[in-house]
């Protein structure tokens, strides 16, 4: 009963912030960035011209009513049509959805599990050389742009070696495996050095507190103390990590997809900065924030079922 | 009787001041804890020697001439050119210090306009609490709702494509963490004792947060710092990237684009300059925030 009161309590606290994102993406594109039309029209357009054309889009009305519309979108998913293509932009990124997780959900599994496993070994081995070491490969990785990994792998990998496709995408399963491998693999070498480090801080915060000393004062070994004592008490953070990290994967992998011609989300979102496509921009920034304040609603329940301790307020 | 008491405590307090000298202050012991250690020296000089490059190359000192046309197009590296040239014969190198000046300029700015928001929206929400508070809450719980990259983008798109739309997106996008975090800290320190002595003393609200609180939780600004800037530098080689950021001139973000199509060629000097030089400022300000991190935030010292 009091988990049900929270919950509704807390999708109430959403409404706000949705608005909120709504009337920051309204005032971005109605009142900072002035009369979209010669944008649109382009430079030779007549007063006429770009009269019907305010007209159409529905600019000549009250400003209050153009930020209805935008709520109204936020619930409807009714974005209109996009002003490069014409299309449907609701219908558009249905499409861009599929190839975006194909690449993203798989990649962000394997770093994830491989990170957390790392992370693990590095605590167990803390001080030490293995410690050592890993953390140095990480803090360097970390350091080299995400550019220069994506440019020399495709180029080395692809282009000189051969053993994979430059770029491309085909539909359906498991046709597209073999072009999701190459930026799968630069998605995890990208994402390893922030995750182990995050992972291996979470586990020595938990390594110095009471219980663990306890723990291991009554005899047990420090394999079980790590995995049944002080891996079970990190799941708060690790959860939090992991489950804010996934809207960001429905939003999809900007750089990696340009750059492998991956016909997702990312590149739409691409291609409508390049084509001034206002609408399309607005539609994913509204989408994507949705996405971000559900996930951030269930990292707080999962918060309950990872730790009853959490007294829901 | 009483004279004998005071006298004898007079001597246990010379003996316990004298045993126990003035300890250093925060910043003291943190600044010989970090001149100490080797790799953060050499970290803060990789800073210097940048920011110098930067603002040599801003004064027009150096690396002005980067559109000058040196050698032929696509030299390799050699003496003449250590860095070789790009398509229209300049030499990389300048192009790699005009980058510097670029990257350097961006992380300034986005500090400079990120800082002071998140520094003064942090502290009048915890100080004041109540409305100010939800509505600051708000404010970033909104903004850190919709993913920066789209903020950035379209804040670059409606201010026109250039640097300027740089500074004020990813300024105007980054202020979110620092203010979480002053938020917390000041709403923990507002009650403490040394805050309710200078109220007794007749300090007013503005004199006990600016004046007492602030100075208190200063460090966690210089951590904050030195992560922002790096992040800031990220962002830039990203836009330039995606043509959003700097226009008609070079910068590492730029030069990674041309390198794009210069790779097949067997040209691979421009993309190794920009790298380079981006992944060594990178390192020393990840050097620096740890140093810092660890010499500053008392809740970790010791372990």
């Amino acid at each position: 009963m009091d988990n049900l009161k929270y919950f509704l309590k807390r999708l109430l606290q959403t409404i706000p912030i949705l608005l909120g994102v709504c009337l920051i993406i309204f005032l971005l594109f109605h009142i900072v960035s002035g009369d979209p039309t010669h944008l649109i029209l382009g430079k030779n357009a007549t007063k006429q011209q770009m009269a019907e054309l305010r007209e159409q889009l529905g600019l000549n009305r009250h400003w209050f009513i153009q930020y209805l519309d935008v709520v109204k979108s936020a619930f409807t998913f009714d974005f209109g049509s996009s002003w490069a293509t014409k299309q449907n932009i609701a219908n558009m990124v249905k499409e861009g959805i599929t190839p975006s997780l194909t690449l993203t959900l798989p990649a962000f599994i394997i770093s994830t599990i491989f990170s957390l496993m790392l992370g693990v070994l590095v605590a167990y081995y803390r001080g030490g050389k293995v410690d050592r070491y890993v953390r140095v490969i990480c803090i360097c990785g970390m350091s080299i742009p995400s550019l220069s990994y994506i440019l020399f792998f495709q180029w080395s990998l692809a282009y000189k070696l051969g053993w994979f496709d430059i770029s491309g995408y085909d539909f359906g399963f498991p046709n597209f495996i073999p072009y999701i491998i190459l930026p799968g693999i630069i998605w995890i070498i990208l994402s390893i050095g922030p995750d182990v480090r995050f992972f291996r801080t979470v586990i020595l915060d938990e390594l110095y507190q009471d219980y663990v000393r306890t723990a291991r004062a009554k005899g047990l070994n420090e394999v079980t103390v790590l995995f049944k004592h002080v891996l079970k008490n990190t799941l708060i953070p690790i959860i939090t990590y992991v489950v804010i990290q996934l809207p960001y994967l429905i939003l999809g992998a900007l750089l990696l997809e340009s750059f492998f011609s991956i016909p997702g989300l990312g590149g739409l979102i691409l291609s409508a900065l390049n084509n001034n496509d206002f609408p399309v921009l607005k539609a994913m920034a509204i989408l994507s924030s949705i996405a971000i304040i559900i996930f951030s609603l269930i990292t707080d329940f999962l918060y309950t079922l990872a730790d009853p301790r959490v007294k829901l307020k | 009787m009483i004279e004998s008491v005071l006298r004898t405590s007079r001597i246990i307090m010379d003996k316990i001041i004298e045993e126990n000298p003035i300890s250093d202050s925060l910043y003291k012991s943190a600044f010989i804890r970090m001149v100490k250690d080797p790799s953060t020296m050499l970290a803060l000089t990789v800073v210097m020697i940048y920011t110098v490059t930067a603002i040599l190359s801003a004064l027009g000192m150096v690396a002005t001439d980067w559109n000058l046309e040196v050698g032929t197009s696509y030299a390799a590296p050699s003496l003449e050119h250590w860095l070789g040239t790009d398509i229209f014969g300049r030499s990389v190198l300048t192009k790699v210090i005009h980058g510097t000046q670029v990257a350097m300029s961006v992380g300034f700015f986005t500090c400079l306009i990120a800082i002071p928001i998140g520094v003064l929206l942090g502290a009048i929400a915890g100080y004041f609490g109540g409305i100010v508070d939800d509505f600051v809450v708000w404010f970033y719980n909104t903004l850190s709702s919709i993913p920066s990259i789209m903020l950035i983008i379209s804040i670059s798109l409606i201010m026109g494509r250039g640097l300027l739309a740089v500074y004020v997106a990813l300024g105007a996008t980054s202020w979110v963490n620092l203010c979480r975090l002053i938020r917390a800290e000041v709403m923990k320190h507002k009650n403490r004792e040394y805050v309710q002595a200078a109220h007794a003393l007749g300090a007013g609200n503005a004199r006990r947060l600016f004046r007492h609180i602030l100075p208190n939780i200063f460090h966690i600004v210089i951590i904050n710092t030195s992560l922002q800037f790096q992040t800031a530098i990220k962002s830039e080689v990203i836009l330039s990237f995606l043509g959003i950021g700097v226009q008609g001139q070079p910068s590492w973000g730029t030069m990674i684009d041309d390198a794009k199509l210069e790779l097949a060629r067997g040209v691979w000097w421009q993309l190794f300059a920009a790298t380079v030089a981006m992944f060594i400022i990178v390192l020393a300000f990840n050097i620096l925030g740890d140093a810092l991190r660890d010499a500053l935030d008392p809740k970790i010292k010791g372990k």
